[in-house]
């Protein structure tokens, strides 16, 4: 028998991380929502919701930091949701002044006017190269919440969606994989790229 | 793209321990639908893509009734959760969160402290307050006979639009579209907009509020009071721009069950998600 494998939700305030522990129960794993830091270096998954702004964010997570990039650099599966995305670029609109991780090379924009914004509601996925987790997400529709998208230097985006304007659905880059939609939140479809992040 | 919102909207009696979902003409004759985790469940199978839990006895004493019936219904279901009534201060918008809603509705609250949202978007963000508005049409003669409010033309007539609280019994005399815009600049993220003229008459949608409020602010609109039929849900989407719809007792009692719906609004051209 394999050990199970350890799976942590990091808690960095407050928000609706139940979902996500509900959306991994119904998958059959089961999470440990936490802030204390034994826990999170030991994870075997980890897994970075989003809640407020861009700025408010990093303030609480700063002091993880290090436990992040440690998580990340050992190549154990990351995954970032909604905000949890874009505090992994280098910097957004939102907060000029403050950094994000930088795992991510690029900026977090504002959506472009003329617009409902946020973009609140059911979106179809259009996947632009396999990242692994969306192998079978190509036009599913998910559900987004948000104001502002990653824009990346690089080519690492693994697929958008269209709002008038392309905007970034989701990014990957070897182990860090990251969600501009809530996967808990999407039915199914969702539950299905959560299935696919534990099969990693 | 972008697809259109089908919300059913479950009105919750909490006197009960698991709660009951109540339909109610006129608050008189009360008809009950079933417990809201059941009834929620079935409707997330069904294709619904978002649900709305409202509170209608809006009793502060009941929330942690309210927050138990959440909890049970995110087990099961995997789509975003509203949270309405008896939402009052920034900590009930915090636990509702922790019990697995996405966002929480006010209105009540909302006027008598409009820093609330101020308060509660800096802290659960945007996305996660609504802001309920229970809209009534005031009829007058000409344009310039209600100077100090917002009136447009509609079907009926000049007509500017009251802001309702405590679930329609009270009239507040605060014009609509000027309050969905103050909301807006404080941080609201969302319009739950409500037609008093139209709710449960199931004569449709009151176009003329509806894309007075939607062309008013830049954030997305839930049309909510008259949806009686499909047709009722294709005509606010081809003549206005909002992104979703809410209904309650045509779904309960299983006239128009969700899929029914989005197969008519699919055969019409309207984008939904199927």
């Amino acid at each position: 028998m394999p050990l199970d494998k350890k799976i942590v939700i990091l808690n960095y305030g407050s928000g609706n991380l139940k979902s996500i522990s509900n959306g991994f129960k119904k998958i059959g794993e089961n999470t440990l929502v936490t802030d204390k830091k034994e826990e999170i270096a030991s994870a075997d998954y980890l897994i970075l919701p989003g809640v407020g702004s861009f700025g408010s964010a990093m303030e609480h997570i700063i002091s993880f930091k290090d436990l992040i990039l440690e998580h990340i650099n050992e190549g154990k599966p990351f995954l970032g949701i909604c905000l949890g995305l874009q505090i992994l670029f280098s910097e957004s609109e939102e907060s000029p002044k403050i950094k994000g991780l930088n795992i991510f090379k690029g900026k977090v924009k504002k959506i472009p006017e003329g617009r409902k914004i946020p973009h609140m509601g059911w979106n179809s996925l259009k996947v632009k190269k396999n990242s692994g987790i969306l192998n079978e997400s190509n036009d599913k529709f998910f559900y987004f919440v948000h104001s502002y998208h990653g824009v990346p230097e690089e080519d690492i985006v693994t697929a958008t969606i269209d709002y008038g304007v392309e905007l970034t659905a989701a990014v990957n880059i070897n182990n860090v994989y990251a969600t501009q939609f809530h996967p808990e939140k999407s039915g199914v479809h969702g539950l299905k790229i959560l299935k696919s992040f534990m099969d990693l | 793209m972008l697809t259109k919102r089908i919300i059913p909207c479950l009105d919750c009696d909490l006197q009960v321990p698991e709660g009951r979902v109540v339909k109610g003409i006129e608050f008189k004759q009360i008809k009950y639908a079933g417990e809201p985790a059941e009834l929620a469940k079935k409707y997330y199978e069904d294709g619904a893509d978002e649900i709305i839990f409202l509170d209608i006895t809006a009793s502060h004493e009941r929330r942690g009734t309210m927050a138990h019936v959440i909890e049970n219904v995110t087990e099961e279901v995997f789509i975003p959760i509203c949270v309405g009534g008896g939402i009052r201060k920034v900590e009930d918008y915090v636990n509702m969160l922790k019990s697995g809603a996405d966002k929480c509705s006010t209105n009540t609250a909302a006027i008598h402290n409009p820093n609330l949202i101020n308060e509660a978007s800096d802290v659960v963000g945007s996305q996660a307050c609504v802001i309920g508005i229970d809209a009534k049409r005031r009829y007058v003669e000409n344009l310039s006979d209600a100077p100090d409010k917002n009136v447009v033309e509609s079907d009926k007539g000049y007509c500017w639009f009251d802001c309702s609280i405590y679930g329609g019994r009270e009239f507040t005399g605060i014009d609509a579209i000027a309050w969905a815009q103050e909301c807006e600049k404080r941080g609201a993220g969302e319009i739950l907009l409500t037609s008093m003229d139209r709710d449960g008459t199931k004569e449709g949608y009151d176009i003329a509020l509806t894309k007075a409020i939607n062309e008013a602010v830049d954030i997305p609109i839930i049309a909510s009071g008259g949806g009686g039929d499909p047709e009722d849900f294709y005509q606010v989407f081809k003549k206005t721009d909002v992104n979703a719809a809410l209904a309650a007792s045509i779904f309960h009692f299983n006239e128009y069950p969700v899929p029914k719906v989005k197969d008519y609004l699919n055969k019409k051209g309207i984008n939904i998600r199927n």
